[in-house]
């Protein structure tokens, strides 16, 4: 029931004001989402959806913060695994 | 699939479970409430990665397993009649009620439809004006606004033949009632990242401090729940006890305005009854008396309904994180997705049905 | 006469006393149908041996025969039509018998009302597939039905094969260590069914996997004497086809969730609509059981043919938990897969 997914904002249909609608791209699927509720999104924006309405914007600065310190991290113990520590 | 994959990754799950066993020096009990969350612990066989002396405690974080009996009841009577088109969640139509559920009802003749969202709802009302559309509005926080906003669209479509079936639960109120409950074991919580996506995580920042619980807002995919509990225990171990954000891709402390004015403008806040565990006050959601017209409950008028609930389901105990579903007697037995006798074993998101299916057996002889 | 009086419903009545969609589904339902009514009625050592197909010998030659109903829908669908979905469903499930498939019948019961043009084009499509597949459709029936009382088309096939001699496709025969393959992409079908459903577009779009596999087993036969089983995963998908091999042929099976091929788009689908791809429809694929001595050049074979381009090692057969379906998840831990219980699509195929 709380399944959200990310999508990413491909064009947005502004013509009913009290439903505002964005077409979305899921991995590949096509699919709209309202945004009534988010000011200030534009194509190319990361959006998170449950049951065909957008929650938020998604930080993708904050998510790749995320990754690639976990990255570091995963690297830096492969790199210790390697020399026997 | 992008901003889902790489909280999949097996190197970033080794990393954040490496660190939770550098962490940890002694015992623990967390508890997730969410489905979702919950799924996705067993789905991914979380608590097998983690050091023995972490305890995983499931709570009453499926609305579905939840929803009062009698409502179950209501809903099926509504359901029952000719001139209704009932539209549900599809996980709602095999919960158990009384006497049967939605799916008997459907097989029957009724006209019971699963939706993905209350606007195809509005839209079935839309195209047929000769019935009355009724939608099963059951959530958390997460869902609230969306089943609000269907009403709201049917408004401003002016269609007389559209109402919806409240059944909302907060969590806030539900960790103040598991965390005053004398037999309390819980000593940090892992809070719902969707529900706190709409709502912020201000509202934990008292609970946290009134009993001194570290509470971490988290994400559903493994490597976010790993980093959660990292976190948590993190706070834990150190004699720490604050509100913190695992989910900061989507989450902000103030929420999403706009959901929550939605929220304000259509549902008032009320007590509610939790099945399994009783009355919390001010826990769930009613429409406003302007929305009378799009309420089932005052629309339909189905008389006096008998409860019948089993009397093997300890379903209460397990939504509280007392039991787990395995120490269940009717588990896997009189019990099962096919046969459910309660909600949990039924609901995508109810602790028994995942416990089921990703096959978590008292007799499991698989060594994992 | 005695039997009939005696004769009690094997279903409680106090679990269903109606038919419900899931007993379609290929779960856990469906098999109660048919372990509790079905078989005990019907009960001979063909049936109770439980195959995709029923094998018997005629004098000095071994045949397969088996039979099948289409009520998917919609009936067009992107990537085929319930015509085609019919003839490579029964080709299939010969072909998975190890027999080679000869003769198809095709019986349609059509309601009142559907217009010519699409019964053409799925008379069409049937002929394509048959003669694609190197079978001939040799009988069948017609029959209508009122407006109303049938949803557009149904089409029942049936079809018989021929066992060559040596081979012997059963889950009797699989062992320790047999290694399992998998020829492509999962969910396909499913999806492609879901997207017409309810309207979802994609960017490349999903299409029906719908495709005769007896080519691609007629080329892994000709490499290998030691194919031990082979199964189509249709309903309840690849979960559901390992879960009831491993418990007929009693043995432990693992698999690889980071080995099991899946398209970008279908796994999007999936996520969005909340299903589990491992549990989805397919309907050109199969399960290989082989044994580990000659998993390559199964393998190798496989991807030199047409429909096995994709085709993956998925995992293999283990004496430790028998019965009992194991897969390795994406971060490195382990979970049980069961059978789906009730059915996640209604009329996929």
């Amino acid at each position: 029931m709380c399944l959200a997914v990310p999508g990413k904002i491909i064009s947005i249909d502004n013509s009913n004001t009290e439903l505002k609608m964005a077409k979305v791209n899921f991995g590949g699927i096509l699919k709209d989402a309202c945004i009534q509720w988010l000011d200030d999104v534009k194509e190319g924006d990361y959006i998170i959806v449950h049951a065909g309405f957008a929650l938020n914007k998604l930080d993708t600065e904050e998510a790749e913060e995320t990754i690639r310190i976990l990255t570091e991290m995963s690297n830096m113990i492969e790199d210790e695994d390697k020399k026997g520590i | 699939m992008k901003f889902v994959d790489e909280y999949r990754d097996l190197k970033s799950a080794k990393v954040l479970t490496k660190q939770i066993e550098e962490v940890v020096t002694r015992s623990w009990s967390i508890m997730e409430i969410c489905g979702g969350q919950t799924h996705s612990i067993l789905k991914y066989g979380i608590e097998e990665l983690l050091p023995k002396q972490i305890t995983l405690l499931h709570g009453p974080g499926c609305p579905v397993c939840v929803t009062p009996l009698e409502k179950i009841d209501k809903a099926i009577a509504i359901a029952s009649r000719k001139d209704v088109i009932f539209t549900s969640f599809g996980d709602m139509l095999r919960v158990p009620g009384s006497q049967n559920d939605l799916l008997s009802v459907k097989a029957n003749g009724s006209d019971v439809r699963m939706v993905y969202s209350p606007l195809d709802a509005v839209k079935i009302a839309e195209e047929n004006p000769n019935k009355k559309i009724v939608f099963f509005a059951v959530g958390f926080e997460t869902t609230a606004p969306v089943n609000a906003m269907s009403v709201l669209e049917a408004k401003r479509r002016n269609l007389k033949n559209y109402s919806i079936l409240s059944s909302h639960v907060l969590v806030p109120p539900a960790i103040e009632a598991l965390l005053s409950s004398g037999d309390c074991m819980i000593q940090g919580f892992l809070a719902a990242g969707h529900v706190c996506t709409v709502m912020g995580y201000e509202e934990y920042i008292p609970l946290c401090e009134k009993y001194k619980t570290p509470i971490v807002v988290t994400g559903f995919e493994p490597v976010d729940i790993l980093q959660g509990i990292l976190m948590c225990i993190k706070q834990l171990e150190e004699g720490r006890c604050e509100v913190e954000n695992q989910y900061n891709r989507v989450v902000t402390k103030s929420g999403n305005e706009q959901a929550k004015k939605t929220l304000s403008t259509v549902f008032d806040t009320i007590d509610r009854k939790w099945r399994g565990i009783g009355n919390i006050p001010k826990s769930g959601y009613a429409l406003k008396e302007i929305f009378k017209d799009y309420d089932a409950e005052k629309i339909f008028e189905v008389g006096h309904l008998e409860q019948n609930e089993s009397t093997l389901c300890i379903a209460g105990e397990v939504l509280k994180g007392v039991k787990k579903p395995i120490e269940c007697s009717a588990f896997g037995k009189e019990c099962k997705p096919e046969t459910p006798l309660g909600a949990p074993m039924v609901s995508t998101e109810g602790a028994c049905a995942a416990y089921f299916h990703y096959g978590k057996y008292k007799n499991n002889s698989v060594s994992l | 006469m005695n039997q009939l009086q005696n004769f009690t419903c094997p279903i409680p009545k106090s679990e269903y006393d109606k038919i419900l969609l899931a007993h379609g589904g290929g779960g856990s339902l469906s098999h109660q149908l048919i372990s509790k009514m079905f078989l005990p009625q019907f009960d001979n050592e063909l049936l109770n041996a439980q195959h995709d197909s029923a094998i018997f010998t005629v004098g000095k030659n071994k045949f397969a025969f088996t039979t099948d109903s289409y009520v998917v829908q919609p009936i067009f669908f992107p990537g085929g039509n319930i015509g085609d979905l019919a003839v490579n469903g029964t080709i299939n499930d010969l072909a998975v018998s190890g027999a080679k498939p000869l003769y198809i019948s095709a019986a349609f019961i059509i309601e009142e009302g559907l217009p010519i043009e699409d019964l053409w084009k799925i008379v069409l499509s049937m002929k394509e597939a048959a003669y694609k597949a190197g079978v001939q459709i040799v009988t069948g029936d017609t029959k209508v039905v009122e407006h109303g009382k049938g949803d557009k088309i149904f089409i029942n096939t049936s079809g018989i094969g021929i066992v060559e001699k040596g081979i012997n496709i059963s889950p009797k025969n699989c062992k320790d260590g047999d290694v399992i393959i998998l020829n492509g992409s999962i969910a396909d079908h499913g999806v492609a069914i879901m997207s017409a459903r309810e309207g979802l577009t994609f960017e490349t779009e999903i299409i029906s996997d719908t495709a005769p596999l007896n080519d691609l087993i007629r080329s892994v036969l000709s490499v290998s004497k030691n194919v031990h089983v082979m199964r189509d995963p249709t309903r309840g998908g690849v979960a559901s086809t390992l879960k009831e091999i491993a418990l007929s042929a009693h043995v432990g099976i693992e698999i690889d969730e980071k080995e099991i091929p899946i398209k970008e788009e279908v796994k999007g689908a999936c996520e969005i609509l909340g299903f589990d791809p491992l549990y989805i429809a397919n309907e050109g694929k199969v399960v290989l059981f082989v044994a580990k001595e000659d998993a390559e050049k199964v393998l190798n074979a496989m991807l030199s043919n047409n429909y096995g381009k994709e085709s993956r090692i998925i995992g293999r057969v283990t004496s430790d938990h028998p019965c009992t379906v194991v897969m390795k998840t994406l971060i490195g831990s382990k979970r049980v897969v069961e059978m789906i219980t009730g059915e996640q699509l209604p009329r996929i195929c």
